[in-house]
């Protein structure tokens, strides 16, 4: 065995014993360095004759990569292997609970949703939305909708009062969203397409009536519009509504003072499995909204003549049809603020009622 | 408005079924609320007791052989007093249900004796309350045929709930006349009742209601003598009971049924009982009478009375008075029958609380013509049912109808409705219904009957054409389109409401909608409880003051999920509140509160609450991010928006801020509760909370471009710096960090608070503020020299405006 290969068999030998990367490093320095056993070779070349050179450079030259190689290799391994273990002490347990997102959590009230729902389907036909104050007058709540004064009609509608002024004007709680007919069509000159949503009170409390409760109303007016649009209207909302493919409705004379004629109207519906209504099919009626032709004397309260414009208006429980779509028993619990009925019935923020995308998911 | 069947075909000739009358009675608008066909009864045959033996096994008990009209006889264990070998009642064969005992029978051993069926009392049928005995029927009656139909109790009873405004269709007769017109049937027109009247009816009426005659626009009267007033037969106590009336005597049974039948109120006296005339006249206050319901009524001026020399004896249209009352011992009767004014009869049926048949029509309208008439044909029935002898009829103040003359054009059908109905058709209809038609061609004018105060107008017109024409004839046709997509169609405030909703259940909130009315107490500690806003008739005391704030109800809602155990609660509500009862006081406000531990990161114990922060109690900051994040989803210019400390009496004076926008605007408050408020409103725990006024905030300037500014992105490395100042305690970091921020408006892009830190050793009073500042060099590399200058200027800016010095 020549001097080199003893050197390269040590060398070897100590490329594997390196434990770690330090220990490679220091195997390196050791051979390869300024210093390193064979560097000190590699220096000897110089004093050697070109024939020496030739034969004993090349060994050393040779050897030099071998080592050099092994050395790589081998930190390589080593340096996976400290990977290895850091990633091995670096496990955590992902099975620990993390918390939902904040936009999981919340939700928004089924009132809220539904009025998206409705101002979805509406603004497809051309409607816009109306407010108005849901303390009124007696003049918009009832006179001007022509209840005439003392008439029995006043009385079905449990009104709240306010305490009389100095003048003894008493302010009411709007009993209907009908108010903000009157004062659209003060504000605003035909053609006219609107939806009221909003709070209306009366006095009366059990599993279907609160003293406060929600309606959504809407009022066209225009030169032509006739019960034949308004049966148009109320179908196609349904239908977009209850996300059905089609309803089948029932309008029935009936009256209201300030239509004519009016209309009540009943949906065909499946009543037969208990608490869930299904609409498009069955054969059971409920009635769901009202309607008519806007009375003249309604019409002339808004300013306009009654011989020029016309058009129909109606009026549904918010509340109502929220329950019917969705589920809830107990309309009482729509105010109650119970986290559990909340979560339960409400909707999550990014569930966005559009017509593009589906009103309900 | 009940009647039945067979009632209605007294005046409708018709052979429509059941289901075809009420699905079309329904369909004119007299909608059918709910029909009895009475099938109930249906399994129960007159059967006769073959034989009676005393029960084997028991004392009371008798084993029946009863003959049901069909095959052998079946033997029934009976306990009844009186079954007996030979009796003839009604038996309900096994499979039957009986309402009385509410119970469907089997065959049954009772006491060791089988028994195949029931011999039933009326009690068990629900026909009265008897159960003394099962029911005995006479001998004659048909074994094996319904007893139903033998004792006329198949008759079905319709139900229906009838609009205000047909007041002709509170008689059976106006029903029948609807129907007939619908071309359901023909109306039965009633021979005119005639009979021979003697002298004059000697009780005299007198108005006495001055200028005010239309409170009793007309009043007959006429006395029969020589009645025998029993019990009505037994057709008229059947149909009084179908529609849930009791049976009196023959005389007040037959004004009840002119009150069905024809919707012709009636009241009669027992002349005995009558002292006098009769004067019409306005209670004097204070008066009392002794009503027919036995309850005294302490009346005023605005109730219209008939008074003889005795006192009141009986309150107009509304309810007779109990003295004057007739009974069996009766044998001179004064019929009335007489108008009122509506309005006043809703009046006075509403101030005493007295709802009654007469008023219900009179408060709606009945007919003027129909009033002598209606005396005619009572009278009719007296003497049919009591015998006697009439007399001319006294009629007072009554002077004629004159019908309304509505001008209709036919088109309006067309224009209103969209149905093609012809002229002749229209004509057809109307005249059918009872309006007198004249004219021709496309303008008529059109006379209303008697009966139908309730039309005026073009539009009624319409709507009777229509009802009857039939609605389903109307087909769905489609809104004009506008022929463009739609623009933008809400509201700013219906933008930012919504924004407003979602921004915050994404925080994890949860929307609530509570009431508008609150306790007055509450209303008054968030600054309300104004008298103009206190409801004079709140539903519960402590619904009674419209709300000043969300405030109270969502903490009140909090607290109510806490005693169920759910103490960890976010909620939020964007809604009404009312700063006065004009419709620009109704403010629209986003309000929320948590409570416990429910933060932003979340509530309750998790295990990485310390590391990952969540479940710590909530405080003041939480309620400032809430409503920061309100105004940020709004689209406000956040740059522009400044907190100011401290928030009105209800929020705790040190841990609450007012958010302005400028001088003017306050756009809202947030931060703790005081603890008094909260002990007011007994609610307990760490409770924050924030409200916005969504209305407060300005409209957003209208942009002459969609185009977004141009971006400017320096390709020059940012820097941060480090800075901590001492300062006094009370200074806010916000004006540190304004100083700093001031110091160059370009180059510093943002100041971050890092730290806040209070301790010995600074000294009593003092604490340390540590902010980052972002300095963006925009056109070159700041030198050594360039930071330091600006370093300079950020500690100069500090210390200047704060007081605070450097942090070694």
């Amino acid at each position: 065995m020549t001097e080199l290969d003893t050197l390269e068999h040590q060398l070897m030998a100590d490329v594997a014993a390196a434990g770690d990367e330090a220990a490679i490093e220091a195997v390196r320095v050791g051979a390869l360095g300024k210093k390193g056993s064979v560097s000190e070779l590699l220096k000897t070349l110089g004093g050697m004759s070109p024939e020496e050179r030739q034969t004993r450079g090349a060994a050393i030259n040779a050897l030099k990569s071998r080592v050099a190689d092994a050395i790589g290799a081998r930190k390589t391994v080593l340096r996976d292997a400290a990977i290895e273990a850091r990633l091995l002490a670096e496990t955590v347990d992902v099975s620990l609970p993390v918390r939902a997102s904040p936009a999981e959590r919340g939700r928004i009230h089924p009132i809220s949703q539904i009025v998206d729902e409705i101002t979805a389907i509406f603004a497809d036909m051309g409607f816009s939305i109306a407010e108005g104050p849901d303390i009124e007058t007696d003049y918009y709540n009832f006179t001007a909708l022509n209840f005439p004064e003392g008439h029995p009609a006043r009385e079905m509608h449990d009104t709240f009062f306010f305490p009389a002024d100095e003048t003894g004007e008493r302010k009411v709680l709007r009993t209907h969203t009908s108010p903000v007919q009157i004062r659209t069509m003060e504000a605003q000159k035909p053609p006219i397409r609107i939806i009221i949503p909003g709070k209306t009170y009366r006095q009366d409390s059990d599993a279907t009536h609160s003293p406060m409760f929600h309606q959504v109303e809407g009022l066209v007016v225009d030169t032509k519009a006739n019960v034949a649009n308004m049966r148009w209207v109320l179908e196609e909302f349904c239908k977009a509504f209850f996300e059905v493919d089609g309803v089948t409705m029932r309008f029935r004379p009936s009256f209201f003072p300030f239509t004519e004629p009016s209309f009540e109207v009943d949906i065909q519906c499946d009543r037969s499995s208990g608490p869930i209504v299904k609409f498009g099919e069955g054969t059971d009626w409920m009635e769901i909204l009202g309607c008519g032709m806007v009375h003249p004397n309604v019409l002339r309260a808004g300013g306009l003549d009654p011989d020029e414009y016309q058009g129909f208006a109606w009026g549904m429980g918010l509340d109502r049809i929220a329950m019917l779509k969705y589920g809830m028993p107990d309309l009482r619990d729509f105010f109650n603020a119970d986290v559990r009925w909340l979560s339960h019935y409400g909707f999550r923020p990014l569930d966005m009622p559009t017509l593009f995308g589906g009103l309900s998911a | 408005m009940k009647f039945t069947l067979s009632w209605l075909k007294d005046h409708l000739d018709t052979d429509a079924t059941l289901d075809e009358i009420c699905e079309r009675l329904t369909a004119i608008g007299l909608e059918v609320e709910e029909v009895d066909d009475k099938a109930a009864f249906r399994p129960f045959v007159i059967a006769r007791v073959v034989s009676a033996e005393q029960h084997p096994n028991a004392d009371k008990l008798r084993v029946l052989m009863v003959d049901t009209g069909k095959g052998d006889p079946v033997q029934v264990v009976c306990g009844a007093p009186n079954a007996r070998a030979g009796l003839v009642g009604a038996f309900a064969a096994p499979g039957t249900y009986v309402p009385g005992i509410d119970v469907t029978l089997a065959i049954g051993t009772i006491r060791g004796v089988e028994s195949r069926g029931m011999m039933c009392s009326e009690k068990e049928l629900e026909i009265s309350d008897d159960h003394d005995g099962i029911i005995d029927l006479p001998d004659d009656a048909p074994v094996g045929e319904s007893y139903a139909a033998y004792a006329g109790l198949d008759d079905p009873v319709i139900e229906i709930n009838l609009t205000p405004n047909r007041p002709d269709c509170t008689s059976i007769f106006g029903i029948a006349r609807d129907l007939a017109a619908s071309g359901l049937g023909t109306l039965r027109t009633p021979k005119p009742p005639s009979f021979e009247v003697e002298g004059e009816t000697p009780v005299k009426v007198r108005l006495d209601l001055g200028g005010d005659g239309h409170l009793c626009p007309g009043f007959a009267l006429r006395i029969v003598r020589g009645v025998k007033n029993g019990p009505s037969p037994r057709w008229m106590q059947q149909r009084l009971l179908a529609i849930g009336l009791r049976p009196i005597n023959a005389l007040v049974d037959i004004t009840n049924y002119m009150t069905f039948d024809q919707g012709r109120p009636l009241h009669v006296f027992d002349a005995a009982k009558v002292k006098g005339n009769l004067t019409v006249r306005r209670a004097k206050d204070g008066e009392t009478v002794l009503a027919l319901d036995t309850r005294e009524y302490t009346l005023n001026p605005s109730n219209i009375v008939i008074a003889d020399d005795n006192g009141i004896e009986s309150i107009g249209g509304v309810m007779g008075g109990e003295k004057s009352g007739c009974d069996g011992n009766t044998t001179d009767v004064l019929i009335e029958s007489a108008l009122w004014d509506p309005m006043n009869i809703a009046r006075t049926g509403r101030s005493h609380g007295i709802i009654t048949d007469a008023r219900y029509r009179f408060e709606r309208g009945v007919d003027p013509e129909y009033m002598v008439p209606g005396l005619e044909r009572a009278t009719e029935l007296v003497l049919e049912l009591c015998g006697g002898t009439p007399a001319e009829a006294d009629v007072v103040g009554y002077r004629g109808y004159s019908a309304r003359a509505v001008d209709f054009p036919v088109s309006e059908v067309k224009r209103l409705t969209g149905l093609d109905v012809s002229s002749d058709e229209s004509v057809d209809v109307l005249t059918r219904l009872g309006f007198t038609v004249t004219g021709s061609g496309e303008r008529v004018s059109v006379a209303v009957p008697s009966w139908r105060p309730d039309i005026d107008g073009k539009a009624d017109l319409v709507e009777e054409v229509m009802r009857i024409h039939g609605v389903d004839k109307i087909r769905p046709a489609p809104l004009e389109s506008h022929g463009a997509v739609n623009g933008r169609i809400l509201t700013t405030l219906q933008i930012r409401s919504r924004l407003a909703r979602r921004a915050l259940a994404a925080r994890g909130m949860l929307e609530a909608v509570t009431w508008s009315f609150i306790p007055k107490a509450q209303a008054e500690l968030f600054g309300g409880g104004a008298a103009s806003l206190s409801l004079a008739n709140p539903i519960a005391a402590d619904m009674s003051d419209m709300r000043p704030s969300l405030l109270p109800g969502l903490l009140s809602a909090a607290r109510r999920n806490a005693d169920k155990g759910y103490g960890d609660v976010a909620l939020f509500e964007v809604s009404g509140t009312y700063e006065n009862d004009r419709p620009e006081g109704q403010r629209r406000v986003a309000g929320g509160v948590r409570r416990g531990t429910a933060s932003l990161a979340g509530s309750g114990r998790l295990w990485s609450n310390a590391t990952r922060g969540g479940g710590k109690p909530v405080d003041v900051y939480d309620a400032k991010a809430d409503a920061l994040a309100v105004i940020e989803a709004c689209g406000l210019p956040m740059g522009n928006v400044q907190i100011k400390p401290g928030a009105p009496a209800w929020y705790h004076p040190g841990r609450s801020g007012t958010i302005r926008l400028g001088p003017k605007i306050v756009l809202g408050t947030f931060g703790e509760f005081h603890p008094k408020a909260l002990a007011a409103l007994d609610v307990s725990g760490a409770l924050c909370g924030f409200e916005i006024f969504i209305d407060a905030m300005p409209e957003p300037k209208k942009k002459a471009t969609r185009t977004k500014p141009a971006l400017d992105l320096s390709p020059f490395q940012a820097v941060r710096r480090d800075f901590a100042f001492v300062v006094d305690s009370t200074v806010e970091a916000g004006a540190i960090v304004r100083a700093a921020t001031g110091a160059d408006r370009k180059l510093i892009t943002a100041v971050n608070v890092f730290d806040v830190f209070e301790g010995a050793s600074l000294g009593e009073g003092r604490k340390s503020i540590a902010i980052e500042v972002v300095i963006q060099p925009t056109d070159k590399t700041l030198t050594d020299e360039d930071f330091e200058a600006l370093t300079a200027r950020i500690v100069g800016n500090v210390v200047k405006s704060t007081g605070g010095v450097l942090r070694a």
